[in-house]
Order: structure tokens, then C-alpha cells, then sequence
């Protein structure tokens, strides 16, 4: 029996979602932009989906965008806000998911872009935002939670900071929404991101949260949904499946935690067995479900292959880098050096995992490190 | 769904999901199923959900004659003409900045080159003749040596009708100018074939052929080769062209969508041709009312009626047994006449009181002969109380008539 240990990817879908996608599926169809019943049917499904993620996050209804995902709500609020003319210089952290830093990267002549440090821990502190900070900077973007290490930013406080000089502040909670408490309003941030198959919701939809203030250009053209900032017929099913999941995550939250956080207790004392291995970010205060760790003296994608010849599924970091032999930016931000970036790990569980599941994982790690360094022994003598 | 009410006719807004797609879409979402992101490279879960995507990308392409190395799948086709459009002209720009369109084209379309011309772009926008196609003398005679991009339709959401878009693609293929179909109505319905039409980008739709909303694809011809710049950047999905996690499960969708497409479209088509045949056998015999676009050069599912001296939302309120609509469900929350219409250098009151029925895969004969009675006594209701109807009766000329302003 396969054991995933890759939510920080993509979770399976919450069976109680799909129950409410199905109908919205078949029995009925219609188009939202339609004036008759059928499209008005989907259009309330909208809506109610509307409520529940601006619920999920303490945000109003009417300040949610819906988006095909988080990568195109990360590319809408960069590009929108340049597009308007009002911002020519912002400042990314160097640890934002791809999503972030390469349409920032794209954003051409008209506006410069400054990368804000994180210490050892891969935290973006008071300090190393400030320094990043020039006089014409309109807009900062720092992610909620890492994707990869797990760390939680402090938002709320590098919020406090923009907004006394009127710096609007993006921040992508992909990952950190539906895993740890996110406020939109109490964090006092502009712009949010979010993804629907992060939390137990399908693939295919996500949203921008926005300030009604926020100079936002539309990035797809030709029709009016969503305010006429998202062109496009609405994805309804995943929309109303993204709805459900934030209401059953926003439910399911203590729970979710504490489980997740037993897991993590496990896997780190395991770890702790294990002398070549090193988590990374042990300090900071990092996602319930996340960690990422190295194995000193390992190749990273030959240790993931052995584990999934063994049926565990995890990963070195982030799914859409993965495959490259290059070392995670994240760590290389954090100062890690290359060789044990190179070997890191990034394991993330979800709401079916057990502990059976991490004994396995331990126990197959565990196998493979002894095996190794064996044979690796042998080969030593044999010379 | 014959014995539903309301009845649903507008097929060309969208479509229901296919049972069989449905069925196909659950087996890639839940924990039991193929659930991984097709991006993860280092387990199963990634392998087989890429797997699937492939699959999918397969039976897109084969539809249409592509190679499924030539498929970017995006989140629709309103995504999929923006990144042609803007992804050629942002790319091409050294080689000029003009494109030619048609006034009958999608919002999409429409829009995109709107936004084009704010960024300093030309864009001509031709007249199509009253049949709703283009003159092509009239096109070419718009290509100018800084043109790099033609954009038209294959077939028209609102009337239905089909332009000769082999013809088109001869003529900018001749002047190396590169040609863009949104062909987000026409999958399913006119066979497709890019290996012998001159078409460079084609825009797909799913949830218009009984597959999912939320994915589409663009067609990016690889001989001769056409170059985009991306519009979404972040993981490097698609080669490059377009970033963000693929959602599987959609993706299968319009995949299956797309097969079942291909299977089925001959016998459907004669089909749904009958139907429509029905349709307006049973409602020619009226007075005043009017075929919009041509004939003969139409997707079978669509028709497109003005009831003239009827109001066409009046007609859409009486008519609330019927899921039907005036225009393209993008523009229908506004109540200015179709452009479309407009276009074809109908007047007003003919454009508003116009109605499309789009017929499907799941019409029946019932559907049709219900139809046929409600739109009858509903038109010759609103008309007895209309008094330009009365006007027209009375043998006055409406057009003659200046009437006094308030």
C-alpha cells in the first residue's frame, strides 16, 4: 500500500466535496453569465462558494476573486498592480513559490523589483524587510507559509511595517490556508492568494482576495465575471469544491492541527535518531504538516526514488521545480550549503496519514541510509 | 432530460458534462483514485496523474489533426485567445504591430485586441457580409506588410455560421502573416483537420462539447514553428507556454469529451440537423420572422430567429419554460442589441428581438415540439399587445414614422 506524504503538492479531493461538485457536474447545466434558471443556479452556487472561502480566511464575500489557481492569482496581483501605472517598484521574498518570483522576474523595464533576505530560519524579520524597502516602493509580497520548509512568516507584523509608509502588501497563503489560522483583515494585508487543491479541494480553482482599493488590472480579457478583473467562463464545479473544502477546513482546523502535529512530533524524533539527518528551519514556527530535512552524504532524487520503489511518495520540494538538479532557492536563501540542499526531503502530511505512516517512512529510511553507507563501506574495501 | 423544465436549448453557452466525462473525472480526484500532481517527478502519484494528462492531451489532438506535442492546455478558451493573441503580438512585435480581426468575433477576441490597442497596437476590425461571413477580398485587401496576426472564428457563438477558415489560412500562409481560429464553437460539430488547414493557433473549449468547465487548450503549430510569450509564468508547465499546476481531473475530462467527440459527431449531427430542421419547419410559417447568418454554412445545433415587433427579453421572460438566450451568455446581463447582429447590418429592433436555440446531444423531438408551441403563443400573445405590431397591420411604414422626442 502506497503511502503519500506529498499534500504540500496537491491533496486528494475530500469526499464530502466531490458530493457537492457532482451536481453542479451533471443534473444541471447553465452557464453563470446566463439570464435563465439553469444559470442562475450556477451562478448562487458561486456565490455560496464566495462566503465560504472568504470565511476560510476572515475576509468579506465581495473581496474574493475567483482564479483558475494560485499561479494565476500570483500572476494577476503582480502584473495587474504594474499594469496600472501606480507601482513601479515592489519587493518579493526570495523564498515565494515560482508562481511568484517569475512573473515578477517578467515584470520588465517599468518595474523594479527588490528581493527581501530571510535569516538562517528562512524568516523574513522586521530587519531584512526594511533593508529591502526603498523610498518608491508600492508594493511587498511575502508568502504566508513555505511550501517547502513550512516556515509561517509573521505577516501581521511585516504588514504593520508596509503600511505605515502605504505600501500595499500581497501575501501567498496557498499553503498556509486550511493548515494554520489566516486572517485576512487582522493580518491587515491587501491582497491574499489562495488554492483550492491545497485544502482537499479540486485542482482548477483558486482566488485572489483583494482590497477594493488595490490598482488592479485585469490580466484575461473579454467578459465581465468577477468584477471584470477574470475574464472567462467560471469554473463552477471547482469553484463550489473549493467552497466546501474551505468550509470544511475552516471546520476541521483544531483537529487537522493536532493531528498533523503528532505526526511531525514523530517524524522529527525518528529524525533525531538519524545522525547524517538535519531538519531544516527546526527553530521557526513552521506549518503543523511540514517538514523538510536533509541526509548529509545523500543524493536528494536518488533517496526519493529508493523511497518510492518503496511506496512512499515524497518529495525534495516544490512539484513544479521538481525534476531539476539545481538546489532549492528556499534553502539557498537560508544559507544552506549546496551538498545538503541538494539531499533535502520535504515531507508533508495530510489529514489521512497515520503514524503507521511514518514508522514506514522512518524504517524505510532508515534501510536505505544503512544499505548505502554499507555498500558504500564495501566499496571502500574492495579497493 | 425531455420531461424537464425548464428546457434547455442553449447548448452553445454551455454544455451538461457528458455522463460518461463525469464518470471518467471522479476516477482522478479522491484518495482512492489517480489524485497526484502530474508535476511531482519523484513518485507514482506524479507519474500516473502525467500519465493521464497525456492521455488526455492525445485525444484532444486527435480530434483536430495536431500532433499532442502542439496541445497547451489552459483554463479555458477565453485564456486560450488571450495567450494566442497577445502571446504572438508580444512576441512578434519587431515585425510589426497590426492585426486584422473580424466585429463578430468573441468578447475574447474582442477584448484582447482592445487591450492591444491601448498598448500602442493597430487592429482592424472587418464588417462581415449580411450572411454573417467574411468576404475574403475584403480581408486581404486589410493585410498590410506590418500585419502579424490574423484572428477569426470557425464558428460563430450567436448565429452559428462557419467561415472558410482553409481559405483564410491560404492567404496569410501566402503572406507569412500568422492566423489564429477560436474555434471554441466547432469541435464535435465541423471536422477539423490542422494538418491540411493553414491555421498557426486554435482555440479550444471543453465545457461547449459536454466536457468540464474550467479547462481548454491552444493549438501552437510546431511546423512551421510559432513562438508565444508566455502570459503566465511560475513552474514552467506546458513547455514554457503556460504555468500552474494542471488539474487532472479536467484535463481527462475534455479529453474523453473530445473522444466521445469524434466518435459520435457524424450520427450526432444528423441528428441535432433534424431537429432543427424541426425547429423551424414548425416556425417558418410565421409572419415576420427571420433566419440570422447563413443558412447552408452552420453548425447544425444552432439557430438564430428574429421575431420582428417582439422584444426579445419580453420573448425570454414569456418564454421562461426555455433555456434559451439573445446573445453570446457573456455579453446577456447587458441589455444592448447582440454586436453580432449588429455586425450583419441588421437594425435594432431586429437585434433585439432575436433568440438563439442552440440544440444538443441530449434534445429530443419532444423538447422541439414544445418549444415550437410556447414560442408561438407567446410571440402572437406579445404582438396582440404591441402596438407597432398594430402599426404593421395596419400597413404604416415603422421606418417612415419620426417619432417625438420626450
Amino acid at each position: 500500500m502506497a503511502v503519500y506524504l506529498d499534500h504540500n503538492a496537491t491533496t486528494p479531493l475530500h469526499p464530502e466535496v466531490l458530493q457537492a461538485m457532482l451536481p453542479l457536474m451533471q443534473a444541471m447545466v447553465g452557464n453563470p453569465a446566463s439570464l435563465h434558471r439553469f444559470g442562475r443556479l450556477q451562478k448562487d452556487a458561486i456565490e455560496r462558494a464566495r462566503e465560504q472561502v472568504a470565511a476560510l480566511v476572515d475576509a468579506h464575500p465581495g473581496q474574493v476573486i475567483f482564479t483558475s489557481g494560485g499561479t494565476e492569482s500570483n500572476n494577476l496581483v503582480l502584473k495587474g498592480i504594474a499594469a496600472s501605472g501606480s507601482v513601479s517598484r515592489i519587493a518579493v521574498s526570495k523564498v515565494e513559490h515560482m508562481s511568484l518570483l517569475q512573473p515578477a522576474a517578467q515584470l520588465g523595464d517599468d518595474c523594479t523589483v527588490d528581493y527581501i533576505g530571510v535569516d538562517a530560519e528562512g524568516r523574513v524579520t522586521a530587519q531584512t524587510l526594511q533593508q529591502a524597502l526603498q523610498p518608491d516602493t508600492g508594493l511587498v509580497s511575502v508568502m504566508s507559509a513555505n511550501n517547502e520548509t513550512g516556515v509561517i512568516q509573521h505577516v501581521q507584523q511585516l504588514a504593520g511595517i508596509t503600511n505605515e509608509k502605504g505600501i500595499w502588501f500581497h501575501t501567498d497563503a496557498s499553503q498556509a490556508a486550511g493548515k494554520i489560522a489566516v486572517s485576512y483583515n487582522d493580518w491587515g494585508v491587501h491582497a491574499m492568494t489562495l488554492s483550492s487543491h491545497k485544502l482537499y479541494g479540486p485542482p482548477g480553482a483558486g482566488a485572489l482576495v483583494v482590497d477594493k482599493r488595490l490598482p488592479l488590472r485585469a490580466q484575461l480579457h473579454g467578459g465581465a465575471q468577477e468584477n471584470g478583473l477574470r475574464a472567462g467562463t467560471e469554473n463552477v464545479p471547482a469553484i463550489a469544491g473549493f467552497g466546501a473544502a474551505a468550509e470544511l477546513a475552516k471546520k476541521q482546523l483544531g483537529e487537522r492541527t493536532a493531528q498533523a502535529l503528532e505526526l511531525r512530533e514523530a517524524l522529527e524524533q525518528g529524525l533525531a535518531q538519524i545522525p547524517s539527518a538535519k531538519v531544516f528551519a527546526r527553530d521557526a514556527e513552521r506549518l503543523p504538516n511540514t517538514v523538510q530535512f536533509g541526509v548529509q552524504g545523500f543524493d536528494g532524487e536518488t533517496l526519493l526514488m529508493q523511497l518510492d520503489r518503496t511506496g512512499i511518495a515524497v518529495s525534495s520540494g516544490s512539484a513544479c521545480t521538481s525534476g531539476k538538479t539545481e538546489p532549492s532557492h528556499v534553502l539557498e536563501a537560508m544559507g544552506v550549503p549546496r551538498e545538503l540542499a541538494l539531499s533535502a526531503i520535504r515531507v508533508s502530511f495530510g489529514k489521512d496519514n497515520t503514524l503507521a505512516d511514518v514508522s514506514s517512512l522512518l524504517q524505510a529510511l532508515g534501510e536505505i541510509i544503512n544499505t548505502t553507507s554499507k555498500s558504500a563501506v564495501m566499496v571502500a574495501a574492495n579497493v | 432530460m425531455s420531461d424537464k423544465h425548464p428546457i434547455y436549448l442553449d447548448y452553445s453557452a454551455t454544455t451538461p458534462v457528458d455522463r460518461r466525462v463525469a464518470e471518467k473525472m471522479c476516477a482522478f480526484l479522491t484518495l482512492d483514485g489517480v489524485f497526484g500532481n502530474p508535476a511531482s517527478r519523484s513518485h507514482a502519484f506524479g507519474w500516473e496523474a502525467e500519465a493521464a494528462v497525456e492521455e488526455a492531451r492525445k485525444n484532444v489532438a486527435a480530434l483536430v489533426g495536431a500532433n499532442p506535442k502542439e496541445i497547451v492546455f489552459t483554463s479555458g478558451a477565453t485564456e486560450s485567445d488571450n495567450l494566442a493573441i497577445k502571446g504572438v503580438a508580444h512576441f512578434y512585435k519587431k515585425n510589426g504591430k497590426h492585426i486584422v480581426t473580424s466585429k463578430t468575433e468573441h468578447k475574447a477576441v474582442l477584448d484582447t485586441c482592445r487591450q492591444l490597442e491601448r498598448e500602442g497596437y493597430e487592429v482592424t476590425y472587418l464588417d462581415p457580409e449580411p450572411n454573417g461571413l467574411l468576404d475574403l477580398k475584403k480581408l486581404e485587401a486589410a493585410l498590410r506588410d506590418d500585419t502579424i496576426l490574423v484572428s477569426v472564428m470557425h464558428v460563430n457563438n450567436e448565429i452559428g455560421v462557419i467561415q472558410d477558415i482553409a481559405e483564410i489560412g491560404e492567404i496569410c500562409r501566402g503572406r507569412k502573416i500568422l492566423f489564429h481560429v477560436d474555434a471554441a464553437q466547432s469541435p464535435g460539430k465541423v471536422a477539423i483537420n490542422l494538418e491540411e488547414l493553414k491555421v498557426d493557433l486554435m482555440s479550444f473549449s471543453a465545457h461547449k462539447v459536454y466536457g468540464p468547465k474550467g479547462i481548454g487548450a491552444l493549438y501552437v503549430r510546431r511546423k512551421p514553428r510559432v513562438r508565444l510569450e508566455a502570459q503566465m509564468h511560475g513552474g514552467g508547465h506546458e513547455r514554457g507556454m503556460r504555468s500552474g499546476t494542471l488539474p487532472t481531473h479536467q484535463i481527462v475530462g475534455m479529453g474523453e469529451a473530445f473522444r466521445i467527440a469524434g466518435e459520435e459527431m457524424a450520427e450526432e449531427n444528423e441528428r441535432i440537423l433534424a431537429l432543427r430542421s424541426r425547429l423551424w419547419d414548425g416556425l417558418k410559417d410565421m409572419e415576420e420572422v427571420y433566419i440570422n447568418g447563413d443558412i447552408d454554412q452552420r453548425i447544425a445545433g444552432n439557430i438564430n430567429i428574429s421575431f420582428n415587433y417582439v422584444e426579445g427579453e419580453s420573448l425570454l421572460m414569456a418564454l421562461k419554460d426555455l433555456a434559451i438566450s439573445s446573445g453570446s451568455a457573456c455579453t446577456s446581463a447587458s441589455l444592448e442589441p447582440s454586436y453580432v447582429l449588429r455586425a450583419l447590418g441588421r437594425n435594432d429592433e431586429l437585434a433585439h428581438s432575436s433568440i438563439r436555440f442552440s440544440i444538443g446531444r441530449f434534445t429530443t423531438e419532444k423538447d422541439i415540439d414544445y418549444t415550437i408551441d410556447h414560442v408561438r403563443s407567446a410571440v402572437n400573445k406579445l404582438r396582440e399587445l404591441s402596438p407597432l405590431w398594430d402599426m404593421y397591420k395596419d400597413g404604416i411604414d415603422l421606418e417612415s414614422i419620426e417619432w417625438a422626442a420626450h
